[in-house]
């Protein structure tokens, strides 16, 4: 950093301001693709559990040690496969969603209490009724959890895309780092952050609408 | 309400084993049609399987259902439990549902027009005592446990089922709601005619309850009769012992001041401080009231009329007679 030039300078941002916005969309578009799809593939493996139970261990299994891969290891893994990439990096990020969200999934529609289940099945609703009009609304709470978690977790990782060129709020602190230029590094870092609170008040507002059940007083 | 009869269910030789354990052991009973047959015995006697037998949630090993005539092991479950009302003592309700979507559930899945079902929800909330206008869009959470019970009760009868399964549907409420949902629940029943089965452990909900009691023990069944005879002739030790040693009383409970010889009227100034009881009294009730007085006799008057006195002779009398076969 020069010396005698201020932590930000606020021409720089006005002058960028529609750089940002451009960062900001990038840093949306991989986070919700990667959460979306990470939903999809962890709720058919959730499904796949709660159906034949003896497939739970291992597909934590599975989720848990790509969960542990340092994200950086993995992109270095990929590279050669999938080159500098938008496929690259949501390889990575979905695979960091999938073992929380298949964790709750699996345990919402478990909690669903026993009498429920069976005054449903007692009165006529066919196993995929239970499913779909009582295990899955039962669980959205306990599965918004866990949206939020991953949400939350990927627009923190997704920093890290900008290295294998792919944008977001990580490009200005790969530049912040590279030209010692502190403006830049706290819009990324600071934008992230925001991001992440943002979107989980989004999601917890879309979970109030959606199980207004949990909330009538 | 349309005038319906329930249903007739007979269970022929039904067994149910898991591995070497026989849970209910060739079972035969008929449950008269627009009755309530009440299934009770000590833990793991086998009632609540042979209940959930009768709309499939458990499969016989061997033994035939018939509702109506028509073997239940030959139907689709699904179809068949769309039929049958059920409520559990837990209740069930939909916790994200409101009480009218919960009550609306079978005339749903059975594709009734909307406006028919809302009508039939409006209805029965009704019936079971409730504001529609302000009840129907709460959430179970928002009801007390006798209210939620009650709520239960509706949700079983919305599709008006011929024949209806109670699990301990009132076990889970304290004694003064549990009575009056018991009393709720016998004027529906008898305004509805509809056949019920009712699995309770308390030996008083029987009584009150029951049109026939199967005793049961061991997944077989001991006595099988209405709960006067089961009082006063108890088929064996293990059934006087699980009706009670105050089994006259409790047959008392079932017989009225009306049925008993009076000896005839007698200067009511000769009986000060007997107390009137009336034709309709239990005689539990009467005799009660006999024995906190000083006369120990009771002066019986229906309205203005004064029909006689009711001694302790006349109800021993009675039990007596009644004892014997």
């Amino acid at each position: 950093m020069t010396p005698g030039e201020p932590l930000i300078r606020g021409d720089w941002l006005l002058s960028h301001v529609g750089e940002i916005a451009l960062r900001v969309g990038e840093h949306l578009e991989l986070t919700v693709i990667a959460v979306v799809v990470g939903f999809l593939i962890a709720f058919v493996l959730s499904l796949a559990a709660l159906r034949i139970p003896r497939l739970y261990a291992p597909i934590t299994w599975t989720t848990g040690i790509l969960y542990t891969i340092p994200s950086l290891a993995l992109f270095a893994l990929l590279i050669p496969y999938t080159g500098l990439s938008l496929l690259t990096a949501e390889i990575g990020l979905v695979s960091y969603t999938l073992l929380i969200l298949i964790r709750n999934i699996v345990a919402g529609v478990r909690g669903v209490p026993a009498e429920v289940r069976d005054a449903a099945r007692g009165m006529g609703y066919t196993d995929r009724q239970i499913l779909w009009r009582v295990e899955i609304p039962l669980a959205l709470a306990v599965i918004f959890a866990g949206i939020r978690v991953a949400t939350i977790t990927t627009i923190g990782l997704v920093t890290v895309t900008a290295l294998i060129g792919q944008g977001g709020m990580g490009y200005f602190i790969l530049l912040g780092i590279q030209l010692f230029f502190s403006t830049a590094l706290i819009v990324g870092a600071l934008g992230s952050v925001v991001l992440a609170v943002l979107a989980d008040g989004a999601l917890v507002l879309a979970q109030r609408a959606l199980t207004p059940w949990t909330h009538a007083r | 309400m349309a005038e319906r009869r329930g249903a007739t269910v007979e269970l022929r030789e039904v067994t149910k084993s898991y591995g070497d354990t026989v849970a209910v052991d060739h079972l035969s009973l008929t449950a008269p049609a627009g009755r309530i047959c009440v299934l009770i015995g000590p833990s793991g006697c086998g009632k609540t399987t042979s209940l959930r037998m009768v709309n499939r949630l458990i499969e016989p090993t061997s033994g035939d259902i018939l509702i109506d005539g028509q073997n239940i092991l030959r139907e689709d479950p699904t179809q068949l439990r769309r039929r049958i009302g059920y409520v559990i003592q837990q209740v069930g309700l939909f916790p994200h549902r409101t009480i009218g979507e919960n009550v609306a559930t079978v005339p749903e899945l059975l594709g009734w027009p909307a406006a028919r079902i809302r009508a039939r929800v409006d209805e029965l909330l009704s019936l079971i005592g409730f504001d529609p206008a302000r009840m129907r869009d709460r959430y179970p959470a928002q009801l007390s446990g006798g209210e939620r019970q009650r709520v239960g009760v509706a949700r079983a009868m919305a599709a008006e089922p011929p024949l209806m399964l109670m699990d301990e549907p009132f076990g889970a409420v304290d004694p003064i709601v549990r009575e009056r949902l018991q009393n709720e629940f016998l004027q529906l029943q008898r305004a509805q005619g509809i056949t019920v089965i009712f699995v309770t452990h308390d030996i008083d909900e029987a009584i009150k309850l029951g049109d026939r009691v199967a005793i049961m023990r061991a997944g077989k069944l001991v006595q099988f009769a209405p709960p006067g005879e089961l009082l006063a002739h108890p088929a064996d030790d293990f059934v006087a012992k699980f009706v009670g040693s105050d089994r006259g009383l409790k047959r008392l409970a079932l017989l009225t001041v009306g049925g008993a010889e009076l000896d005839p009227p007698v200067d009511p100034s000769r009986l000060d401080g007997a107390p009137v009881l009336s034709p309709a009294m239990s005689l539990r009730d009467a005799l009660a009231e006999m024995l906190a007085s000083e006369t120990q006799v009771g002066m019986v008057r229906d309205g203005d009329r004064y029909l006689g006195v009711l001694t302790l002779s006349h109800i021993g009398r009675l039990l007596r007679t009644e004892d014997r076969p």
